[in-house]
């Protein structure tokens, strides 16, 4: 049913930390193993060792430079997949019914056997979160490892998305934004954790925190190091052994 | 956007089908018997060749049937449904016309007006997305329903009506143009919201999240073509109105009708393709593209 719930129960979603973000694409590859061996479809690749290698991924990490008024420019790296949107464009425009986001936790899922694979709803989305599988024909898209934190079969610790499990700056999140006590309301609540383009009007479930202030460089260049003094060379010039063997090694 | 060459054709000649439908439907141009036989078959060429090359680019066209059960939200769906409720009516009104010499006035008005419906549900497909701002307005419906309109007229023969039709339409097409030229830029979605990096200072996309292409490049940033789209646009105004509109004024000849229609056709099919490669999406600014 591509009409959207008027509500729903929980809404679970993913904060992203572009403060701690290191960039080192280990949520892509992670999100990319667990979901071509699990849920729907595998992610295929095409022409993989070849010139021109693509393939289907649900998470990509962009690396943004933004450059201030004044001071150094910073570079934030920008992990991007389906941000489960409240009102989400990509269902609403799916004409078969195959696009849905679920009553009980909001997640946005594609039920692969009713897609035609138009590709109507990829073009709905202003966040670029839907690709088609070239091989497959059907859409895919994040599921928020739907198949992982809802599986008794695994491990509790293990019963979140694989790109949170995985963040080794813990640069992501996962929860419920629909109770203002969990932990991911609150770190938005404390860090201002944004919407992308909210004049789309897509009302992202995800959530970005921004990067906090950087350090600035002092604009003199005088001594700053107060240990420098103590780390000066202390011997120039070699004497004694050392002295001869450095003239013997010299002559060899 | 990618030009995909069946949705090219699909919009155009379904597009021109379903224009020639409406005046047929609505009793403008009524022939019978043999006459009428050539006129809805080459109509309905038109309109189901259009449909069904619009399937081609599906992934899974042997599940098209499923596309019409979301009506209530979707405008593919809606469109589904027009045009098959216009090819249903306009075969029992073209079927009173050819078999019987019945004109079954009812049936065909509301013909008409799913063919019609059937344009407009399409021109809403494009129109109603926010993500390619060129497109997310009602002139991208005015422009599809006056070509259709201007189409369906010179095929069917209406004389004087065809020549204020053609003008029409390339007004609003000339109009679209204009219009969309600034759309992306006033539309409010920029790189500093799209990365909501903004408040920071100037965003500039610095590595890509892969060395290769992908789905959505391919898909979303065509940029191939834009550098001739002022000469193309040219063109293509000059095909599909000023010179149908001369041929049209000169003494009447059948080749010089011919003539018109091949021109107006291609004239549309170049419009259309500039349509969807000057489309841009906002998905290319997180590539620092457009
Ligand atoms: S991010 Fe895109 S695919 Fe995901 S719910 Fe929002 S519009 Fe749909
Ligand atoms: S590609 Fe599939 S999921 Fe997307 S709009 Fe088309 S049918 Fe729906
Ligand atoms: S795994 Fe974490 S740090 Fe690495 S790119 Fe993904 S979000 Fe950033």
């Amino acid at each position: 049913m591509t009409q959207l719930p008027t509500q729903t129960q929980k809404k679970l979603g993913l904060v992203i930390d572009l403060d701690t973000c290191v960039g080192c694409h280990a949520c892509v590859i992670s999100c990319k193993g667990w979901n071509t061996e699990n849920y729907g479809a595998p992610l295929s690749d095409q022409d993989p060792y070849g010139a021109n290698p693509s393939g289907t991924f649900l998470n990509r990490v962009h690396s943004f430079e933004v450059q201030p008024d004044q001071g150094a420019a910073q570079l934030i790296h920008f992990p991007k997949s389906c941000l489960h949107c409240e009102d989400a464009p990509c269902v609403t425009v799916c004409p078969t019914g195959a696009s849905y986001k679920r009553v009980e936790d909001g997640i946005v899922l594609v039920n692969e056997s009713d897609c035609i694979g138009c590709g109507l709803c990829a073009w709905a989305c202003p966040y670029g979160a839907r690709e088609m599988d070239q091989a497959e024909g059907v859409m895919k898209k994040c599921t928020l490892c739907v198949d992982r934190i809802y599986n008794e079969n695994l491990p509790e610790v293990d019963r979140e998305p694989a790109c949170v499990r995985t963040c080794p700056s813990n640069a992501r999140h996962f929860g419920d934004f629909a109770d203002p006590d969990s932990a991911v309301s609150q770190l938005v609540l404390e860090r201002g954790g944004m919407d992308l383009m909210p004049e789309q009007g897509t009302k992202p479930v995800n959530k970005y925190l921004p990067p906090r202030p950087k350090d600035q460089l002092t604009q003199n260049d005088e001594q700053i190091d107060i240990l420098a003094p103590f780390l000066e060379p202390v011997a120039t010039e070699a004497k004694g052994f050392l002295s001869w063997l450095d003239k013997t090694l010299e002559k060899l | 956007m990618h030009p995909a060459p069946s949705v090219i054709f699909f919009s155009t000649f379904s597009g021109l089908g379903f224009g020639l439908l409406g005046f047929l439907g609505f009793g403008m141009f009524v022939p019978t018997g043999w006459v009428a036989f050539v006129f809805f078959a080459f109509a309905y060429v038109l309109a189901v060749g259009g449909l069904i090359s619009s399937t081609f680019h599906l992934g899974h066209p042997e599940r098209a049937l499923k596309a019409f059960s979301q009506w209530r939200s979707s405008w593919l769906s809606r469109e589904a449904w027009c045009a098959v409720a216009a090819l249903v009516l306009m075969a029992i009104y073209g079927a009173g016309l050819v078999f019987f010499a019945q004109q079954w006035t009812l049936i065909g008005m509301l013909g008409a007006i799913a063919s019609l419906a059937t344009v407009f549900t399409t021109s809403m497909i494009y129109g109603q997305l926010k993500t390619v701002p060129r497109w997310n307005t009602y002139y991208t419906s005015a422009n599809f329903l006056s070509l259709s309109l201007a189409g369906g007229a010179l095929l069917a023969d209406q004389g004087n009506l065809t020549l204020i039709l053609m003008v029409v339409a390339g007004a609003i097409q000339l109009a679209t143009w204009l219009r969309g030229d600034t759309a992306f830029a006033t539309s409010g979605t920029n790189m500093a919201t799209a990365t909501g990096l903004g408040s920071i200072g100037t965003v500039r996309a610095f590595e890509p999240p892969h060395t290769g292409t992908n789905y959505l490049l391919r898909e979303f940033v065509y940029v191939i073509g834009r550098k001739h789209a002022q000469k193309l646009r040219i063109i293509a105004l000059v095909l599909m109105a000023v010179l149908p509109v001369i041929l049209l004024l000169l003494p009447f000849s059948h080749w010089l009708a011919l003539l018109a229609v091949v021109s107006h056709v291609a004239g549309v099919l170049a419009a259309r393709w500039l349509f969807f490669a000057q489309a841009e999406h906002v998905v290319g600014l997180y590539y620092g593209k457009r």
